[in-house]
């Protein structure tokens, strides 16, 4: 920078000097700026978080008395009577079933994802680019377009009421937008390793297993972690696929408690919109720097 | 690699073509055809030609205001919260103290935000006599009604979605780490102040990332479902009836299946127009170092 070549060159010099501090002044003014309007927005960002966890422990005639989110007298009985629900079914069920879908929808995830990615990251074979490009078009194809023929397919196959359509077609590498990201990992990750595994004699397979998949572990982890994120917060699927109560994810059963209890009963509904954001609140901080890498790469890279 | 049989790449993406066929390519194929079709799930459809369409752009008034509604919803969400995302990413780019602290706290709201429970959260904070109200009553604003006033109804929804701008906005830190310090260092020495190094310098190097967050964004707004559902149920005066709304209850309440494949497809077509466009006239506007395209 100009100022730093003169405050070399011309050392001790009161012009230099002079300079120095009114850039200093300025540094000030405008990291205070900064800071001031990073806090403003961090505050508008959480406080409808920490007022929700605060609320939840409020009394139903609290709850709207005060924009506070300390409770005047706390209480817990907006968690004990809405874990009960006015279900046949406690949240406890609900998580169960969340969990069912989750699991397999992620193991499905990874596996497919990674046997594609490393096919279109390592291999060449006829009709590469038409697939590849298929892959980018699925990417931004709107769900809403084959919504309505899948729900008619998943009906004659006889899945309706199940957790199959939930997690069945990410099985099948169905979400694109994992494909991309891995192939993009994969294109940085140099090849030196695996040909050398090759020259040695192991097969694909072997290389799959053993060499890429240990490399590509980070990647992996944002992989589940956003799958599990969106499965959790998924709740177009569950309300066209789920009809019986039993069967009903978080998300649903949510909504259900909704429908029979809000015009009274305020703090339950708050109470269990806690419970059902934990997760993912909980494995966001666990895990953040994940998130924030795979979503730089997916979006950067491609 | 050489010597493997020209075929085994494909038995590696075996899932995703068997995905592809039955799960996207096959439905979509389907789902053109059921838009010509009467198909209410008792007998097999019926085709009838143009008429679902006719009907959409002739007689349904429900179609033209959910449609004018969803326009206005993208219009308005889109380029606010690409335009507070950059904003937000330039400031958080200088070396602060605390970035990851703040890097987080913006984050958070993407990573739950199309939840329900945050839905609910919003009918909350927004409700007559909810916090924002009084935060407007505290620094001395009319209480707003929110969600009975049909302009206001939509905005509620926009807030929401801009509330979650944290994705864009790594994103978009990303790219503005990744650029050469050495360009801002020539620049100072060219004498170009604050305001057209960024114009000149910053802005055409992450027009690749503005792009790709324009395209990600647009998509995700116009099926835009679980905040309307959640929070106004499209009301009031159906003002905040977005089409993926509309799909919903002709298909799976109604069961007209032919009649919502239809209107699907009117949404997908604006779509893919609209992404075309951006497509197009990339050329114009997005720079690519060492014009290398992927």
């Amino acid at each position: 920078m100009a100022n730093h070549i003169l405050s070399e060159n011309l050392a001790l010099d009161e012009e230099a000097d002079r300079i120095l501090k009114a850039q200093r002044r300025r540094q000030f003014i405008s990291a205070t700026l900064r800071y001031g309007v990073l806090t403003l927005v961090g505050l508008v960002m959480l406080y409808p978080l920490i007022w929700l966890i605060g609320a939840s422990f409020k009394t139903n005639s609290e709850i709207f008395a005060g924009a506070g989110f300390i409770p005047n007298e706390a209480t817990i009985s907006g968690y004990v009577q809405g874990w009960q629900t006015s279900t046949p079914y406690t949240f406890g069920r609900f998580f169960w079933n969340t969990f069912l879908i989750v699991v397999p929808k992620m193991i499905g995830t990874v596996v497919s994802c990674t046997a594609v990615a490393y096919g279109f990251a390592r291999f060449d074979f006829p009709g590469k680019k038409v697939l590849f490009a298929s892959l980018i078009a699925t990417l931004l194809l709107p769900n809403v377009v084959t919504r309505i023929p899948q729900y008619l397919l998943f009906r004659d196959l006889g899945w309706l009421d199940s957790f199959l359509p939930l997690w069945v077609p990410s099985a099948f590498a169905g979400d694109a937008f994992f494909v991309f990201m891995l192939v993009q990992f994969l294109r940085a990750i140099p090849r030196d390793m695996e040909e050398a595994a090759r020259v040695d004699g192991a097969n694909t397979w072997q290389v799959l297993l053993f060499i890429v998949v240990p490399l590509l572990t980070p990647a992996l982890i944002s992989v589940c972690l956003f799958q599990f994120m969106w499965t959790m917060n998924d709740f177009l699927g569950p309300l066209i696929y789920l009809s019986s109560v039993d069967k009903f994810p978080v998300s649903l059963a949510l909504k259900l408690s909704i429908d029979t209890t809000e015009a009274f009963e305020w703090n339950r509904i708050l109470a269990m919109s806690v419970l059902t954001i934990m997760p993912a609140l909980i494995v966001f901080f666990v895990a953040q720097k994940y998130f924030i890498e795979g979503i730089s790469a997916g979006g950067v890279k491609g | 690699m050489s010597g493997d049989n020209r075929f085994l790449g494909l038995f590696y993406l075996s899932p995703y073509i068997i995905g592809l066929l039955v799960f996207t390519a096959l439905p979509f194929a389907a789902s053109f055809y059921l838009s010509f079709t009467d198909y209410n799930l008792m007998s097999s459809p019926v085709f009838t030609g143009l008429d679902n369409y006719w009907k959409l752009f002739t007689g349904d008034r429900t179609f033209r205001k959910s449609l004018w509604v969803t326009l206005v919803y993208v219009f308005t969400t889109v380029p606010l919260k690409l335009a507070f995302a950059l904003f937000i990413a330039v400031i958080l780019n200088y070396k602060l103290k605390f970035i990851n602290f703040f890097r987080t706290a913006f984050y958070v709201p993407s990573i739950l935000g199309g939840s329900i429970a945050i839905a609910v959260m919003w009918r909350y904070l927004f409700a007559d006599v909810g916090i924002v109200n009084m935060g407007l009553a505290t620094l001395g604003f009319e209480p707003v009604n929110w969600f009975g006033d049909p302009t206001n109804a939509l905005f509620t929804i926009t807030l929401l979605r801009l509330w979650q701008f944290g994705s864009a906005m790594v994103i978009f830190l990303a790219a503005l780490q990744s650029i050469d310090k050495s360009l801002y260092e020539a620049a100072s020495i060219d004498g170009a102040g604050k305001f057209s190094t960024f114009w000149h310098i910053t802005m055409p190097l992450i027009t690749p990332v503005i792009f790709f967050n324009l395209i990600m964004q647009m998509v995700q707004a116009f099926q835009e479902f679980n905040g309307p559902y959640i929070i106004t149920q499209g009301g009031p005066l159906k003002s905040t009836y977005l089409l993926p709304l509309y799909i919903y209850e002709e298909a799976f309440r109604r069961f007209d299946m032919g009649y919502a494949s239809a209107i699907a497809w009117v949404l997908f077509v604006i779509i893919m127009v609209l992404t075309l466009i951006a497509f197009w006239s990339s050329r114009h506007w997005v720079y690519y170092a060492g014009d290398k395209r992927s």
